[in-house]
């Protein structure tokens, strides 16, 4: 909503300056945009006398201006108008200056080989009509050649954010009314001048009785035999302070009335009207062009104004060219009317179409300010274009009723905190508009019918503490006391693994929850992707299901910029369907490339599956989970590679899932064309991570120790090479309570071995709780453990 | 006793030219060996008298033990001395590179979601969370936005069906409307989590960051909410004092509504929060609207209280001086790196917010 001081004083009676006024206004919850300078860098354009004219060497139409432009300074300035001669008092644009219409800058340019200092303007190419046929001609200007054309002192427009519950400021008046209620000056009455009005006006207007009928009442009044004309200087500056050009008075006063006092007309020009004016719910694919120049083929049920002849416009959003007034016109039927908020946005969603009077109209128009909109804009056109008005006549409901709201004194202070009186109360609701009679320890409020926005007791307390100010609310100390705990246990292991598996060397992305389908495809088993009806860009266009979409795009984005030694992680959702809560917590990591790159003291070798499966083992214990109830197996998923992947399940092998890892599969790799190919990723799911029932403090076993002497026996054995090694480990501690520790600490294939075969050495350590173990009893455990690694591998020891 | 004196001098001499621990060795043996000069003169005590063999052991067993002091005294030294030289020898480059160490990085806006958990954890506020897909209803409806409210065009929204009934939540208020539909008040309740709207340009993201607040009980005024963001806002950004202006706006789901705007001023290219007399909008608040509790199976005539959100992302930017949003998202390694924070510094209130 633009507003200038002195539009503003037309309403407001105050000595406020503007400064002033902005602070208030934001103080009270309009929010000031922005002041600006209201005629935009337009001191540029000097009034200024041509001197002398020649014809341009190059050019028969083109003339070449010598033009005074203040003081001594002549310029040389190319011109085609055929009005530019010797003598001519006009306007100058320098370079630099942004022409109104084009909003082009001018540059000094060579125009058929010859220079122009600039342009001399004609009046449409400054917006100041639709003249285009020669450069303006200034009468009685001689003695003012150098100074702005446009008026110095053009006023500073205020642009404010007026918020979707205020329609009502987004008209003059309802602003300096709430200037007025916080106290910067006092409103001025609407000077009601009398108009006469003799007859009725003979034009019939009906709204039709139907289902979804968006219009509630069509006022009216014929005015006849206007000579419609430029409008005033006055209101023509009001036009260009909304930033709008000024059209034929006609026009300019529906606007005028439409910004002034927040109430959208429209002016019809009557005899193009074929017999009468009937609205009504469209018919589906009704079309009409509308003032944008645009066709609008309709749905059906949208409210028009129509006549005999089909549609003229769209209700309280567009008119159509069929039924516009020009210059010419004679006869106007100015509509004030009511229309339905949900009506108007469910039609201008449906067709695309924002125009001011939508927005108001959208917002909520008092339904009682028809008959105030007419009689203004009715006395405006008499004044300015003469003509004789019919009586005003309202189809439809003619009055709205005031809601009426209890409003507890008492309630103030419950909700802000502090007391207010309820004559406070009254002079501030009264000076908004509300009517209040006392009760009791109520007060009963009368609502004002351009408040749509105000329906029950907390509204008014909002009018009170808005107008009262918020700087006067006390504040209340928090007081530090906790009664639950801040975190619950899945948010302590999303903190907690976040900044384990960081630790390990892992920089955190955050990334889109939605992604590219392809890589998405990619990444997943199942082809059944998420998307969004409306995606940013067909990029971005499904919800992703794995947390590598979008982490294997950033890595290999990271790879283009030369960092291939990386390693990435995300910690958020992924989601397996479209309805709330189909979606799961997940750390996903991926790492590239190489460890120990030209390292003067490590070998150099490639990333590989072992420093995944380690990470992820750390990172589960780290968060709390026993390492024995971590059950490693050669499960995967289609994302990785079929051989170097596995799988990480609580206690069994078919317990929960815990984690996955592996390599990811080289298709994926080459479908993205990675440079580096050695690439590894894992997956932890956060949410399968059991809650244990107890503190850890009261899982944990008793302290215990043994003392006596620590054996260790070393086995090397000559095994099938599939055979997996990993679940020695338990074989072996179950034979004998004795079994501290077992280690698998090498592994050897190739060389003199059978090409099925693997060599694995294990180390044992043996300690009893009650004795120093004997050769003898290390001799049995020994031969224990040979048999039962023999038996269920089938390979021998090596001797 | 002369033989005495000869004795010592001739040791004084000789211990004085002694090179080494097998030169040392050579002189112990010469005196205190089997046929040593000090060993053969307690042979000879014995053709002494007891008088002369009293004062001779007295005066033989002083030197003996003097010069085998004497002697263990340079043994220790040479010792030292061939250690340290050894020591001297085995000196390494101590300037070389170091082994290559593992490093990670928590994202800024992980750190900061920490640190604001920190801060209202201090004051009773617990976490809650949401489905990042939320149902029409839960995202608009509930929170007293109906389906004809031109507030809705305020979010782009994502919409996952054609009928517009799933969406990505545009704001973490829904979860305003689980906890109290799944609760019972008193609620006091933070939200961080991801938020999304169809808007992309260099100052929006299709999906950011909000940090919601909720505080329900029975006498939860406005007091209380201006107390809560002036003590939330002094925490956060680490100031002893804060320039703090509300301004009434409008939201559907609160009323009375404002929009709280900090002081600020630019020090050397650098924004200073608190002081100056700049205002910049950090945050949207107000009473929660008695539509919003109804809507939630409380009783406006008995519960109140006030709700607030904010852009996590905007805080870290003003915070920690990052300029451009997109970045926060384009996991630029280079980026992460330089606005990353080391993973063992976990904001805590005991142990301050930030190094």
């Amino acid at each position: 909503m633009i507003l200038t001081l002195s539009w503003l004083k037309n309403h407001l009676n105050t000595k406020a300056g503007i400064n002033e006024i902005i602070e208030k206004l934001t103080n009270i919850g309009l929010e000031v945009e922005s002041l600006k300078e209201g005629t935009n860098n337009l001191s540029e354009f000097k009034i200024a006398k041509i001197l002398k004219t020649e014809k341009h060497p190059n050019a028969d139409k083109l003339k070449l201006c010598d033009v005074n432009t203040g003081g001594s300074s002549v310029v040389k300035v190319v011109c085609g108008a055929d009005n530019a001669r010797d003598g001519l008092v006009t306007v100058y644009a320098p370079p630099g200056a942004i022409i109104p219409k084009s909003q082009i800058k001018l540059k000094i340019a060579k125009i058929r080989g010859v220079e122009s200092q600039g342009m001399l303007c004609s009046e449409s190419e400054l917006n100041l009509s639709e003249e285009s046929a020669g450069i303006i001609e200034l009468k009685n200007m001689s003695n003012k050649i150098g100074k702005s054309f446009f008026k110095s002192s053009s006023e500073k427009v205020i642009d404010l954010s007026i918020t979707p519950n205020r329609p009502d400021c987004l008209g003059v008046r309802g602003i300096a009314r709430d200037l007025s209620a916080a106290g910067l000056g006092k409103l001025l009455d609407i000077k009601k001048n009398k108009i006469i009005q003799k007859k009725n006006h003979n034009i019939k207007i009906s709204i039709t009785k139907e289902k979804n009928q968006g219009c509630l009442a069509f006022g009216s009044c014929l005015i006849k035999g206007i000579k419609n004309k430029e409008s005033p200087k006055w209101l023509k500056d009001k036009i260009h302070s909304l930033g709008l050009k000024p059209i034929s008075a006609v026009v300019d006063i529906t606007n005028y009335v439409m910004f002034d006092l927040n109430r959208p007309l429209h002016a019809y020009d009557a005899d193009k009207i074929d017999k009468e004016i009937i609205v009504r719910n469209s018919r589906k694919g009704e079309s009409f062009t509308a003032l944008d120049e645009k066709k609008y083929t309709l749905q059906k049920d949208m409210c028009v104004i129509a006549d005999k002849s089909g549609v003229l416009g769209l209700g309280g959003i567009i008119g159509g060219t069929r039924s516009g007034t020009e210059i010419e016109t004679k006869n106007i039927l100015l509509e004030s009317a009511y229309f339905l908020p949900a009506s108007i946005r469910k039609t201008s969603k449906q067709l695309g179409l924002e125009t001011d009077a939508k927005y108001r109209f959208e917002r909520g128009i008092d339904p009682n300010s028809m008959i105030d909109g007419l009689q203004t804009a009715t006395d405006l056109i008499l004044k300015i274009c003469g003509g004789e008005a019919s009586k005003f006549y309202i189809s439809g409901k003619k009055e709205y009723k005031n809601k009426s709201i209890e409003l507890e004194i008492g309630k103030f202070k419950k909700t802000i905190g502090f007391s207010i009186t309820e004559s406070e109360i009254k002079k501030i609701l009264n000076s908004l508009g509300f009517f209040t009679k006392s009760r009791k320890k109520n007060l009963q409020v009368l609502i004002p019918t351009w408040r749509p926005d105000i329906n029950q007791e907390i509204d008014l307390i909002e009018e009170l503490i808005r107008i009262k100010g918020f700087d006067k609310i006390n504040l209340v100390e928090p007081e530090k006391v906790r009664v639950k705990e801040t975190l619950n246990f899945q948010q302590k292991l999303f903190h907690l693994g976040q900044r384990s598996v960081s630790s390990k060397g892992y920089y955190e992305a955050v990334t889109w929850s939605f992604t590219d389908q392809k890589i998405d495809d990619l990444t997943n088993d199942s082809n059944s992707p998420i998307f969004i009806i409306n995606p940013i860009s067909n990029e971005l266009n499904v919800l992703r299901r794995s947390i590598f979409s979008n982490l294997l795009y950033y890595l290999k984005k990271n790879h283009d910029r030369g960092f291939q030694d990386i390693a990435l992680f995300e910690i958020g959702p992924v989601f397996y369907g479209k309805k709330p809560g189909e979606q799961q917590t997940i750390i996903g990591a991926v790492k590239s490339g190489q460890v120990n790159k030209k390292s003067w003291s490590e070998k150099t070798r490639n990333v590989d599956i072992f420093d995944m499966k380690t990470d992820v083992i750390k990172t589960l214990i780290e968060l709390g989970i026993n390492q024995d109830h971590l059950i490693v197996s050669d499960k995967s998923k289609n994302c990785y590679h079929p051989g170097r992947s596995g799988s990480v399940n609580f206690k069994t092998s078919n317990g929960v899932l815990l984690a996955q890892f592996g390599e990811i599969h080289p298709s994926i790799i080459s479908n993205l064309d990675y440079k580096e190919k050695n690439i590894y990723g894992f997956e932890i799911f956060l949410d399968n991570i059991p809650k244990p029932n107890k503190k850890m403090r009261v899982l944990k076993e008793n302290f215990k120790f043994s003392d006596y002497q620590i054996s260790e026996r070393d086995f090397a054995f000559v095994i099938d090479k599939h055979y997996q090694v990993g679940r020695l480990d338990k074989i072996i501690k179950d034979l004998d309570r004795n079994i501290r520790s077992v280690n698998i600490f090498d592994v050897f294939e190739g060389g003199n071995l059978p090409p099925n075969k693997k060599s694995i050495a294990i180390n044992v350590s043996l300690q009893a709780d009650d004795k120093t173990l004997s050769d003898n009893d290390l001799n049995q455990i020994s031969e224990k453990i040979i048999k039962e690694i023999e038996d269920k591998t089938g390979g021998n020891i090596r001797s | 006793m002369s033989d005495l004196n000869n004795i010592l001098s001739s040791f004084e001499n000789k211990f004085s030219l002694v090179k080494n621990k097998d030169e040392l060795q050579n002189l112990k043996s010469e005196f205190f060996g089997k046929n040593g000069s000090i060993s053969l003169q307690f042979k000879k005590m014995g053709s002494l008298n007891p008088e002369e063999k009293k004062n001779i052991a007295k005066k033989l067993n002083e030197i003996k033990n003097q010069l085998t002091s004497k002697i263990e005294k340079k043994f220790k030294d040479f010792e030292n001395l061939e250690i340290s030289q050894k020591l001297k020898d085995e000196k390494v480059d101590i300037t070389l590179p170091i082994r290559s160490t593992q490093h990670g990085k928590i994202h800024p806006v992980s750190q900061v979601i920490d640190e604001i958990s920190s801060i209202f954890s201090e004051v009773g506020f617990s976490v809650a969370e949401g489905p990042d897909v939320e149902s029409e209803h839960n995202n608009f409806s509930a929170l007293n936005t109906p389906e004809d409210h031109p507030a809705r065009d305020m979010h782009d929204t994502f919409y996952l069906d054609k009928d517009k009934k799933t969406l990505l939540r545009t704001h973490t208020s829904p979860v305003q409307i689980r906890t109290m539909l799944n609760g019972k008040p008193p609620f006091k309740i933070i939200v961080p989590g991801r938020t999304y709207r169809c808007d992309s340009d260099q100052t929006h993201a299709p999906m950011f960051h909000q940090l919601e607040g909720l505080h329900i009980d029975k006498n939860i005024t406005m007091g209380h909410l201006k107390g809560c963001l002036n003590y939330f806002i002094k925490e956060f950004f680490e100031v002893k004092k804060i320039k703090m202006r509300f301004r009434p706006s409008h939201f559907p789901f609160t009323e009375p509504s404002a929009e709280v705007d900090i002081g600020y001023k630019i020090e050397d290219g650098k924004i200073v929060i608190g002081e100056g007399d700049k205002w910049l909008e950090i945050l949207g608040c107000g009473m929660v609207h008695p539509n919003v509790l109804k809507n939630t199976k409380v009783d406006p005539k008995k519960f109140q209280g006030f709700a607030f959100g904010m852009g996590i992302d905007r805080l870290a930017m003003l915070k920690y001086g990052i300029n451009d949003l997109r970045a926060f998202f384009e996991t630029d390694y280079r980026w992460l790196n330089h606005f990353g924070f080391d993973p063992l510094d976990v904001p805590t209130n005991y142990r301050g917010l930030s190094r």
